[in-house]
C-alpha cells in the first residue's frame, strides 16, 4: 500500500510520456487523484492512538552500505502526505486546464516531483530521506528552468539563472546533510553493524560532541529549504521565475519538508544539541517572522508577497518546533498543513489574476471583486485563514505554537505575537489591493471560470473543514510528537493536550 | 625476466592468457592494416581481441595468482580495473567509426595502438613490482601520445600529442626517480619486498623513503591528473580526437589508480600514516582546482577535463583512508565514472560531427527539442557527475563519503560536499543549454550563414575556445546507432545503478577485498 502511494505518481508520469498531448494533462490529474485516494484509504486505516510507525515497509537496499528501503507512516507525516497528495491534484488539475509547452514532459516532471516529495516524508531510513530530499529538487530544476518566466526585462534573472541559484543554495545544505547523515550512522554504530535506520540510530544514540556539528549540517539543509532568514537568498528569484502550477506545490509542500525534517530527524537523533542550540534557532525563526512580514508589507509583486509571507509562516512553524514542548510541535504540524492549504490557493488565485490582468504588480491591479463575487469570496476565506482569524484552523495552530513558546521561552513568544498582527496586514493588503480599490483600465472584472472553480473550491473546503475540526490532525499527531519531543526533554510529558482542546472548543 | 642464477621463472600461462591475447591481437591488427583488403577488419579484430581478453580475465575472477616470480598479480582488483579499461576501449572503437583520425592514422595503426594501450593498462593493474610497474605505465602512455596526435589535419591534435608527451615524460621521470629512492632504501623492487624492507631495514619515517614516496606520488598524480599536476589535462583532452579523449578520461585514470592504490597500500603500507595526510591534501586541492577551473569553460571537452581533475580528487579519497571500504568505493566510483563519462563523450562526438560548433557548448543548445535521444543521455551524465540521487554518481559519492568518515577523514568528506556544490554550476549549465535555451541554427553542413540571430555578429564556423573541428562531417551523426546506442546504454546503466546499485557494490567489494 505504502509502496503504491509512493510510486503511483511516477508510474503515471512515465506512462504519460508516451501519451498524445491532448490527454496527458487528464492522465496526470487521474494519477494525482489516484495517489490521493490511496492516501485517504491509508488515513482511514490509521491507528489514531499509536505513536509508532504504521504500514511499514523494510527491505535491504544496499547491504554493503547499510542502507535500507524503509518507509512508514506515523502522526508526524500522515497529514503532510495527505497535504502533498491534495496540493498536487490541485496544481496538476490547474495546469491541465491550460496549454503547456511539451506537456508530456511537464506532467512527468510534476508527478516525479510528487514521488520524490512523498518519499522524503515517508522515508524512515536516514539515507533514503537524504536521497529523496535531494531528488525533490531535480524535477523542480527543470520545471522552473524550462517553463519559467524570464525576468531580465525587470532587472531580474533569466529562469535558468534563477533556478541555478536555487539549486546551489539548497544543495549546499543537502550535501552537507549527506555527510552529516553518514557520520551519524557511523558514529552511532560504534564500529558495529552499520545502519541508517532512524529508529535504530536513536536507540544507539549519538555522542554529544558529534551532535554539535552534525546538528548544523542538518539545520543548514532544513533552514535553506524553508527558507529561513539569512539563507533565503534564492527564494525571491526562484519564486519569480517559477511557472505557477509548479509554484503551487513547491510553496505549499516543499518548505514543509524542512520543518518536518527537524521533527523527524533532528529532535530524536540530536537531542542534546537541539536543546543546546534552541535559542539560536529560535532567534533565526523570529528573524524570519519579522523579516518575512516586513518584506511582505513592501513587495509589490504579488508572487513575492505570498513568498515572503511563507518565510514568516515557516518562521512560526520553526518556533513552534523549537519550543521543545509537545503543544508547540503539535501546533507546528497543524500549521504546516494549514499553511500548505492556504498558500496553494493563493498562488492559484495569483495565477488567475495574472491571466486576467497581465501583470503581477499589485499597484496596477484592483477592483477585481466587482463582478466576481465567488472568486472574491473564495479569496477572502483564504486571506482570513492566512491571517489566522479566530475560527480558522490557522488560529488553533498559532495558538498552540504560541502556547508552547510561552511556557518555554516567554520573551520569544511575545515577539512572535507581533508576527500574528503583521500577518493580518499583509494578507489584507494583498486582498484589498487586488479585489477592492478602483479598477484600472485595461482589463475586465470577470467571475472565476468553472474549471478554475473546480480546482479552487475543494482546497477552500479543506480549509473550512479543518477550521471546524482541527482535532482531526491534533489527535493523530500528538502521540508521535510526544515521542519526538520526549527525546529532547527526557521523557517528561509536557502536553496537557486534552484539557486544552476542550478549552479551545469553548473559545470557538 | 630471468632472475639471478638464470633460472627462468615459472610462467602460469592460464593466468597470463589475457595479456597474451592482447599481444597477439595487437600484432594481428597491426598486420591487417598493411593490406588494403584487410584494413577495414581492424575495428572488428580489435573488438574481438577485447572480448577474448575480457572473457579470459573473468575466468580468473576470485582467484589470487602471483605470476612470473611475483612481477604480476592477478586478483579481483586487477580484473575489475582491466574490465573497466576494456569496456572503455570498446566504446572508443564504436565512437571511432567514421572518425577522421582513425582514417588518417591508418586503420591498422590506430586500433593497434589502442589495443597496445589497453595492454599497458592490464599490465599496470596487475603490476606488483617496480619494474613491471614502470614498463606497464610506459606501455600505456606511449601509444596514447601518438593517438592524441592522430588527427593530422588539426593543429590542436598535434599540439595535444606533443604536450602530453612532454608532460607525460616528466611524470614518468619523476616516478622513476621516486622508485629509485625507494629501491635504494629497501633493496627490493617487489612490492611485498619493499614493505618488508622498510620495516626490516629500520627505514620507517626515513627521509630517503619519504622523498621516494613524495616523488612517486607526484608521478602518479601526473598520470591521474590530480591538481596541481593536472595542467596538461584540459589542453590534451580538448586537442585529442574525442574518442581518444573518452578513453584517456576513463581507462587511463582507472589503470593509474589501480597501481596507485596497490603501490601505496601494499608496498608503502608500513608508511601509511606518513602519506595519508599528503594525499588527503592533494585530493582536497584537486577538488577545488578542478571544480573552479571547469566553471568558465565553453568547450565541453575542457569542461570534462577539469571535471575529471575534480573527480580524481574524490577518488583519491578512496586511497587516502587505506581501507578495504576505501578501495571498494574507489572501484565503484571508477565503474560509475566509466558509464557517466561514456554517455557524455558519445553525445559530444555526435554533436561534433553534425554541427559546425565542434565541442563548444553551443553545439548542445536546444538539444532536448532537436535530439531527445542525445539530450537525455547527456543530461543524465551531467546529473550523475554532479552526484544527484537516482544515479550511480550519488551512490558512488555515498560510498566514498562512508569510507572517508569511517577512516576519520570527515573533513575530506566535507570537501567532497563543497566541491560537488561548486560543480553544480557548470554541470547544470550544460543541462540548461540543452533544455532551457533555443537551439542554434545548425540546419545543415552549410553552417549558418543567415540564421542564429541570437549568436551575435558573424556566426563564423570557427569557435574560439572550442576544438576547431569546423565543418560537420556527418549531418546524420545524431541518428547513428554506434553513437546513440552507447550514449543511451551508458546513461541507462547510470540510472539503473543509481536505483539498484547492489550488483556493482558486490563487484566493487570483491575487488576491494583483494588487497586487505
Amino acid at each position: 500500500m505504502i509502496n503504491a502511494l509512493l510510486w503511483a505518481p511516477l508510474a503515471f508520469g512515465f506512462v504519460g510520456l508516451f501519451l498524445p498531448r491532448r490527454v496527458v494533462g487528464w492522465w496526470a490529474t487521474a494519477g494525482a487523484l489516484a495517489t490521493l485516494v490511496i492516501g485517504v484509504i491509508m488515513a482511514f486505516g490509521f491507528d489514531n492512538g499509536a505513536a509508532g510507525l504504521q504500514d511499514t515497509v523494510n527491505t535491504t537496499w544496499i547491504s554493503g552500505l547499510g542502507v535500507d528501503y524503509s518507509l512508514g507512516i506515523d502522526g508526524l507525516n500522515l497529514f503532510l502526505v495527505l497535504l502533498t497528495a491534495v496540493l498536487w491534484v490541485g496544481g496538476i488539475a490547474f495546469a491541465a486546464f491550460r496549454e503547456q509547452e511539451r506537456p508530456q514532459l511537464f506532467f512527468f516532471l510534476m508527478l516525479a516531483a510528487e514521488t520524490a516529495t512523498l518519499g522524503s516524508f515517508l522515508a524512515q531510513d536516514l539515507l533514503l530521506f537524504v536521497l529523496f530530499f535531494d531528488l525533490m529538487l531535480v524535477p523542480f530544476y527543470f520545471l522552473f528552468g524550462a517553463w519559467g518566466v524570464d525576468r531580465t526585462a525587470e532587472g531580474g534573472r533569466t529562469a535558468p539563472a534563477a533556478t541555478l541559484k536555487m539549486m546551489i543554495y539548497t544543495l549546499i545544505g543537502s550535501l552537507l546533510m549527506l555527510v552529516g547523515a553518514i557520520a551519524t550512522a557511523i558514529i552511532s554504530a560504534h564500529g558495529g553493524h552499520l545502519t541508517f535506520s532512524i529508529e535504530a540510530i536513536q536507540h544507539q544514540g549519538v555522542p554529544v560532541g558529534s551532535q554539535r556539528w552534525i546538528f548544523w549540517f542538518f539545520a543548514a539543509a532544513f533552514l535553506v529549504k524553508m527558507p529561513a532568514f539569512l539563507v533565503h537568498g534564492w527564494m525571491a528569484d526562484a519564486y519569480r521565475a517559477a511557472p505557477l502550477p509548479a509554484l503551487v506545490v513547491f510553496s505549499g509542500v516543499l518548505a514543509k519538508v524542512g520543518a518536518y525534517g527537524f521533527l523527524r530527524v533532528v529532535l530524536p537523533l540530536f537531542p542534546q544539541a537541539t536543546s543546546q542550540f534552541q535559542t539560536v534557532i529560535l532567534l533565526v525563526a523570529l528573524a524570519s517572522i519579522l523579516y518575512g512580514s516586513v518584506m511582505a508589507f513592501t513587495q509589490t509583486n504579488i508572487r513575492l508577497i505570498a513568498g515572503y509571507s511563507s518565510v514568516a509562516q515557516l518562521g512560526f512553524i520553526t518556533a513552534g518546533i523549537f519550543a521543545l514542548r509537545a503543544d508547540g510541535s503539535d501546533g507546528a504540524i497543524l500549521q504546516m498543513v494549514n499553511h500548505g492549504l492556504v498558500v496553494a490557493p493563493i498562488f492559484i488565485i495569483v495565477a488567475i489574476l495574472v491571466e486576467r490582468t497581465g501583470t503581477e504588480d499589485l499597484r496596477s491591479m484592483g477592483g477585481l471583486a466587482m463582478r466576481a463575487p465567488v472568486l472574491a469570496a473564495l479569496f477572502l476565506i483564504v486571506a482570513l485563514a492566512t491571517l489566522a482569524m479566530p475560527g480558522s484552523a490557522n488560529f488553533i495552530g498559532e495558538f498552540y505554537i504560541l502556547n508552547g513558546l510561552f511556557q518555554s521561552k516567554i520573551v520569544f513568544a511575545i515577539v512572535a505575537i507581533s508576527g500574528v498582527a503583521m500577518s493580518a496586514y499583509y494578507a489584507l493588503r494583498l486582498y484589498i489591493g487586488t479585489m477592492h480599490n478602483r479598477k484600472p483600465d485595461g482589463f475586465a472584472s470577470r467571475e472565476i471560470s468553472l474549471r478554475d472553480g473546480v480546482v479552487l473550491a475543494p482546497l477552500v473546503l479543506c480549509i473550512l473543514a479543518l477550521a471546524l475540526y482541527p482535532q482531526l490532525i491534533l489527535h493523530r499527531a500528538d502521540p508521535s510528537v510526544q515521542k519526538s519531543v520526549a527525546a529532547v526533554t527526557g521523557g517528561e510529558s509536557s502536553s496537557p493536550s486534552t484539557s486544552e482542546e476542550e478549552e479551545l472548543a469553548v473559545t470557538k | 625476466m630471468s632472475g639471478a642464477g638464470f633460472v627462468a621463472p615459472h610462467v602460469d600461462y592460464a593466468a597470463t592468457a589475457p595479456i597474451i591475447a592482447l599481444t597477439v591481437g595487437l600484432v594481428v591488427i597491426l598486420m591487417s592494416g598493411v593490406f588494403e583488403t584487410t584494413k577495414r577488419w581492424a575495428p572488428g579484430l580489435a573488438v574481438l581481441t577485447l572480448a577474448a581478453t575480457a572473457g579470459l580475465l573473468l575466468w580468473h575472477w576470485n582467484e589470487q595468482i602471483d605470476l612470473i616470480a611475483g612481477a604480476l598479480r592477478v586478483d579481483n582488483l586487477a580484473i575489475s580495473i582491466s574490465l573497466i579499461a576494456i569496456l572503455s576501449a570498446f566504446t572508443t572503437i564504436l565512437l571511432s567509426i567514421r572518425e577522421r583520425a582513425a582514417d588518417e592514422a591508418g586503420q591498422g595503426e590506430y586500433y593497434a595502438l589502442l589495443i597496445g594501450s589497453v595492454l599497458g593498462m592490464v599490465l599496470l593493474s596487475e603490476a606488483e613490482n617496480l619494474v613491471t610497474f614502470f614498463v606497464a605505465i610506459e606501455t600505456l602512455s606511449i601509444p596514447l601520445y601518438i593517438l592524441c596526435a592522430t588527427n593530422l589535419r588539426r593543429e590542436g591534435s598535434l599540439e595535444s600529442g606533443l604536450k602530453y608527451l612532454i608532460v607525460g615524460s616528466l611524470g614518468s621521470a619523476t616516478l622513476l626517480y621516486g622508485m629509485a629512492f625507494i629501491y635504494g632504501g629497501t633493496g627490493s623492487t617487489d612490492f611485498a619486498g619493499i614493505a618488508h624492507g622498510i620495516e626490516a631495514n629500520g627505514m620507517l619515517h626515513d627521509p630517503l623513503i619519504l622523498i621516494g614516496i613524495a616523488l612517486a606520488a607526484v608521478g602518479l598524480a601526473f598520470k591521474t591528473s590530480i591538481a596541481p599536476f593536472h595542467q596538461w589535462t584540459p589542453d590534451v583532452y580538448q586537442g585529442a580526437p574525442t574518442p581518444i579523449t573518452s578513453f584517456m578520461a576513463v581507462a587511463t585514470k582507472a589503470a593509474a589508480f589501480a597501481v596507485f592504490v596497490r603501490f601505496f597500500v601494499v608496498a608503502l603500507g608500513p608508511e601509511t600514516g606518513d602519506w595519508q595526510t599528503g594525499l588527503a591534501i592533494l585530493a582536497a586541492i584537486s577538488m577545488v582546482v578542478g571544480n573552479v577551473g571547469a566553471l568558465g569553460q565553453n568547450s565541453l571537452k575542457r569542461l570534462l577535463g577539469y571535471s575529471g581533475v575534480a573527480q580524481a580528487g574524490y577518488m583519491l579519497g578512496g586511497i587516502v583512508v587505506a581501507s578495504e571500504k576505501g578501495l571498494s568505493s574507489l572501484v565503484f566510483y571508477l565503474a560509475a565514472y566509466l558509464f557517466m563519462n561514456l554517455a557524455a563523450f558519445a553525445v559530444i562526438v555526435a554533436r561534433e560531427r553534425e554541427t559546425p560548433f565542434g565541442d563548444d557548448i553551443r553545439g548542445v543548445r536546444g538539444l532536448a527539442a532537436e535530439r531527445p535521444a542525445l539530450a537525455w543521455p547527456l543530461t543524465i551524465s551531467m546529473l550523475a557527475l554532479a552526484g544527484l540521487p537516482a544515479t550511480a554518481g550519488f551512490i558512488g559519492k555515498l560510498y566514498l563519503i562512508e569510507a572517508l568518515v569511517e577512516g576519520n577523514y570527515t573533513w575530506l568528506a566535507v570537501f567532497i560536499a563543497v566541491g560537488t556544490m561548486i560543480s553544480l554550476a557548470y554541470y547544470l549549465r550544460v543541462v540548461a543549454a540543452m533544455w532551457m535555451s533555443p537551439g542554434e541554427q545548425v540546419a545543415g553542413p552549410a553552417a549558418s550563414a543567415t540564421g542564429a540571430p541570437a549568436s551575435g555578429p558573424g556566426s563564423t564556423p570557427v569557435i574560439a575556445g572550442a576544438s576547431p573541428e569546423a565543418d560537420p562531417v556527418d549531418p546524420r551523426a545524431g541518428h547513428r546507432w554506434y553513437l546513440v546506442g552507447p550514449a543511451v546504454l551508458a546513461a541507462g546503466i547510470t540510472v539503473f545503478l543509481g536505483v539498484i546499485p547492489q550488483p556493482l557494490v558486490d563487484f566493487a567489494s570483491h575487488a576491494g577485498a583483494s588487497l586487505f
